[in-house]
């Protein structure tokens, strides 16, 4: 365009920055160490909302309440992706410049290291006294009459020893050691770059879907059978390989000893059999809270449990119109829980909200509450309420709600009629002539989790090398020794490069080891 | 699954952690006086709060050694290890600070800044006992991994390790702030007098770098372990869970911190604020997140 390309000629005709001279001293200032340390701590702060508001990505139930709640500012909050904190496009714009100015900083660097690994270590200062650990040592040659020591041989032979790259040079030696320093920050780095690679590869081809199973019921691994699932950019449905999973039973042990402890859970264990075809010999095993099933391309968490009353429900002549256990929802650590029963296949429809109490106990108020959270006198309250219940549009429906907007409550609340009472397998008669209710049996449920993700290996992996090359870069000391003889003696001096605590006292040691290498020729020639 | 919790043994657990605030409270006293004394411009009363010293650091090992018996028998009382809610991880956590700081007085002069760890211990337990205490509790079964022995045990380290460090870096603060070191009012010109009497400026320094890259290699390790037990427990190994969130800051701002000690311009007294910003965080985290963010890591215990 030729806009921009006279804005471009305005540009270059800068005579004191070129444009390759600014793109360079961009890539230098985006480079710089400085550059990195403000760009990570702009990141820790950009990091900090994602705590703070409720994110799409670990918490969706949250958003919508949040929007609920505060309808006014929700929305502009939304705007600038404060709900989704961690996919945003100013959060990524950080850590991609962060990665790219890390890149800047490595790939150069590792260059220059690959050469220091090659290169002998830099001639020794004219004077020892400028570095910042020296000491001069007056050796007693003289005064034994001896042979002159070559203290710059026995210290090429000692450094070596040591692990210091050595080299003589007339009457002095160059030693350096702790190479491993740069070479485990800059292992340090690039498995950053891994760990970031292998997040989003693994990311794109992971899956991870949710299945509530009743005692008794199937799970056959296809895409109809989830109730949701979040899938990668690259997943497709051959990534389901085929298994089935049957709950056969669900146990809970909740304590009753404790008297500080009574009702708090103990272990979950869900009772599976899996199949890999059809016709297989069923295997069996135990699903728990830290331990995951593994079935072919995918594992299986429990992530949550709760009660599923069977209910049976006639209409006035006797025939059955519902037979089934739905899941209830829990509401509290004793397990009070709330479902709903949906009747569409009679000629009045007809839903009900029910509560279901393991232990059941009155409050002072009246009103219902659980106790304990295992059933020990179990109850059940049925709200009944009758009306069109919109399954007839296709429009998907919650299973666990019901919207009483358009239907009429003919028992509980302020209908009239006193909410139903079923007790473990009593019968009653429904309001409004809708027939009978039966509380035939308590089953539980499970809520598993089924989830493939193949690139954690490669996060973890990355992640351990990342470990261990900071650690090793922390902790290894990259320091430079000097030996050179003098004519009293010998001096020893040592530069550190980055923190190293024990730069004297390497000096202070070198020299005594050098004192002694030395003793033992003394004590042969008397 | 059954599981015998002792009661009377958490009363007796109890007891020794009011013990070791006890000890702690005269260490704190003592250790205060002493400075206090320094900065008399006798030199007689100087010479003499030598001594004080020495008792405060014995005073301090008694109320350490009472600490850890009360910390094993809350452990022994639950029958299992003594850190799976806020009041546990407080009390253990505030033992590794005591333990810690007791080593490194051996190994190197840290003396400064035992008035302050003595007093920020005494906090700690005085805040778990007073407002996280809970009666012992069994474990609820997504704890119930030795992931909670691993990755627990290292995060206690981890802060131990950036608290002392923490305490250095302000020490560092106060030595270099201009109000001290310009101040004519006679108790700031005491409190510089004191400081004097410490390591150099570039000792505390360098003495904060080496307790941070411990805790930032610590750190390091927690998060990883995290991930690992959460791919275990909740099907990911990385959600950006709250407390997830503030691993993450908190790794970020020690990652900048050791950043800057490799910069111009940002050693010293910012890499200092750094230190010192990234235990605040820290706190933040194990008060704020824990009791008020929504999350998975809900262990405080507290209704």
């Amino acid at each position: 365009m030729v806009i921009s390309s006279s804005r471009y000629d305005a540009e270059i005709a800068r005579p004191e920055m070129s444009f390759s001279g600014w793109a360079r001293w961009t890539w230098r200032q985006l480079t710089s160490m400085r550059t990195a340390l403000i760009l990570l701590l702009l990141l820790a702060i950009a990091a900090v909302p994602g705590s703070v508001f409720p994110q799409r990505s670990a918490d969706p139930n949250g958003v919508t309440q949040y929007f609920d709640n505060y309808p006014d500012i929700a929305p502009a909050l939304d705007a600038i992706q404060l709900f989704d904190v961690y996919t945003s496009s100013w959060f990524s714009a950080i850590y991609i410049l962060l990665f790219i100015s890390l890149i800047g900083c490595v790939v150069p660097r590792t260059g220059v290291h690959w050469k220091a690994l090659r290169s002998i270590p830099p001639a020794a200062p004219k004077l020892f006294s400028r570095m910042p650990a020296s000491i001069s040592v007056q050796s007693s040659s003289k005064a034994t009459g001896s042979k002159k020591n070559d203290f710059a041989e026995l210290a090429e032979k000692l450094l070596r020893k040591q692990g210091y790259r050595v080299v003589r040079n007339g009457r002095a030696v160059s030693a350096e050691r702790g190479y491993l320093r740069e070479t485990g920050n800059l292992i340090f780095h690039f498995s950053l770059i891994g760990v970031l690679a292998a997040v989003g590869i693994g990311g794109g081809t992971s899956f991870s879907g949710q299945r509530v199973l009743v005692e008794g019921e199937t799970f056959v691994n296809n895409l109809a059978s989830y109730d949701s699932l979040s899938p990668g950019t690259f997943f497709n449905e051959t990534m389901l390989r085929p298994f089935s999973v049957s709950l056969d039973k669900f146990e809970v042990d909740f304590d009753l000893k404790n008297r500080t402890n009574v009702g708090t859970p103990l272990d979950f264990r869900a009772f599976v059999s899996t199949r890999l075809s059809p016709d297989a010999e069923a295997d069996r095993s135990v699903i728990r809270v830290n331990q995951p099933l593994e079935m072919p391309g995918a594992n299986l968490y429990l992530t949550g449990n709760g009660y599923a009353p069977h209910i049976t429900i006639r209409d006035a002549d006797g025939n059955v119109t519902f037979a089934g256990a739905n899941p209830f929802l829990p509401q509290d650590t004793s397990y009070t829980s709330l479902g709903v029963i949906k009747v569409p296949d009679v000629e009045r429809q007809f839903g009900i909200i029910a509560f279901f109490y393991p232990t059941v106990d009155t409050l002072a108020s009246g009103a219902l509450t659980s106790i304990y959270p295992a059933p020990i006198d179990p109850l059940l309250t049925l709200n009944v309420y009758e009306g069109d219940l919109g399954l007839d549009k296709g429009v998907p429906q919650n299973v666990y709600a019901l919207d009483t907007s358009t239907m009429k409550q003919v028992a509980g609340g302020k209908s009239g009629v006193k909410g139903l009472r079923l007790q473990l397998g009593q019968t009653a008669d429904l309001p409004a002539g809708l027939g009978s209710v039966t509380f035939d049996s308590i089953k539980r449920f499970a809520s598993l989790d089924v989830s493939y993700n193949p690139g954690g290996l490669w996060v973890l992996i990355f992640a351990l090398l990342a470990l261990a090359g900071v650690t090793t870069s922390l902790m290894v000391p990259r320091r430079r020794v000097w030996v050179r003889n003098t004519d009293e003696g010998f001096e020893v001096a040592a530069l550190a490069r980055g923190d190293d605590p024990v730069l004297e006292k390497i000096v202070v040691e070198v020299a005594s080891e050098l004192k002694q290498a030395a003793a033992p020729k003394k004590t042969r020639k008397k | 699954m059954v599981i015998v919790l002792n009661e009377g043994l958490s009363q007796i657990s109890l007891i020794f952690i009011y013990a070791a605030m006890a000890f702690y409270t005269g260490a704190f006293l003592t250790f205060a006086s002493h400075l206090s004394r320094l900065a008399s411009e006798k030199k007689k009363v100087r010479t003499s709060a030598t001594k004080l010293e020495r008792a405060a650091i014995v005073v301090l090992a008694i109320g350490f050694a009472m600490h850890l018996v009360g910390v094993l028998l809350r452990g022994v009382a639950a029958s299992r290890v003594p850190w799976a809610n806020m009041y546990e991880f407080s009390i253990t956590g505030a033992l590794f600070v005591v333990m810690i700081y007791l080593v490194a007085l051996k190994i190197k002069d840290v003396r400064l800044i035992a008035t302050f760890v003595s007093g920020f211990v005494i906090l700690i337990l005085g805040a778990a006992t007073s407002i996280f205490y809970v009666e012992v509790k069994s474990l609820m079964p997504a704890l119930q991994s030795y992931w909670l022995v691993i990755h627990v045990t290292v995060a206690i380290l981890a802060t131990a390790f950036f608290n002392i460090a923490a305490a250095l870096s302000i020490a560092y603060l106060l030595k270099t702030a201009s109000w001290v070191q310009n101040s004519k009012r006679k108790v700031i010109s005491n409190l510089r007098r004191v400081l004097d009497l410490f390591p150099s400026m570039e000792t505390i320094e360098r003495l904060a770098y080496r307790f941070n890259i411990i805790g930032f290699i610590l750190w390091s390790f927690t998060l990883i372990a995290g991930a690992i037990w959460a791919e275990r427990a909740w099907h990911r190994y990385w959600g950006w869970d709250t407390k997830e969130v503030w691993t993450f800051i908190i790794w970020t701002i020690y990652a900048g911190y050791l950043h800057a000690n490799a910069t111009r311009g940002w050693t010293g007294k910012r890499s200092a604020w750094l230190s010192v910003i990234g235990f605040l965080a820290i706190l933040f985290n194990f008060t704020v997140v824990n009791l008020f963010f929504k999350g998975l890591h809900v262990y405080s215990g507290l209704k």
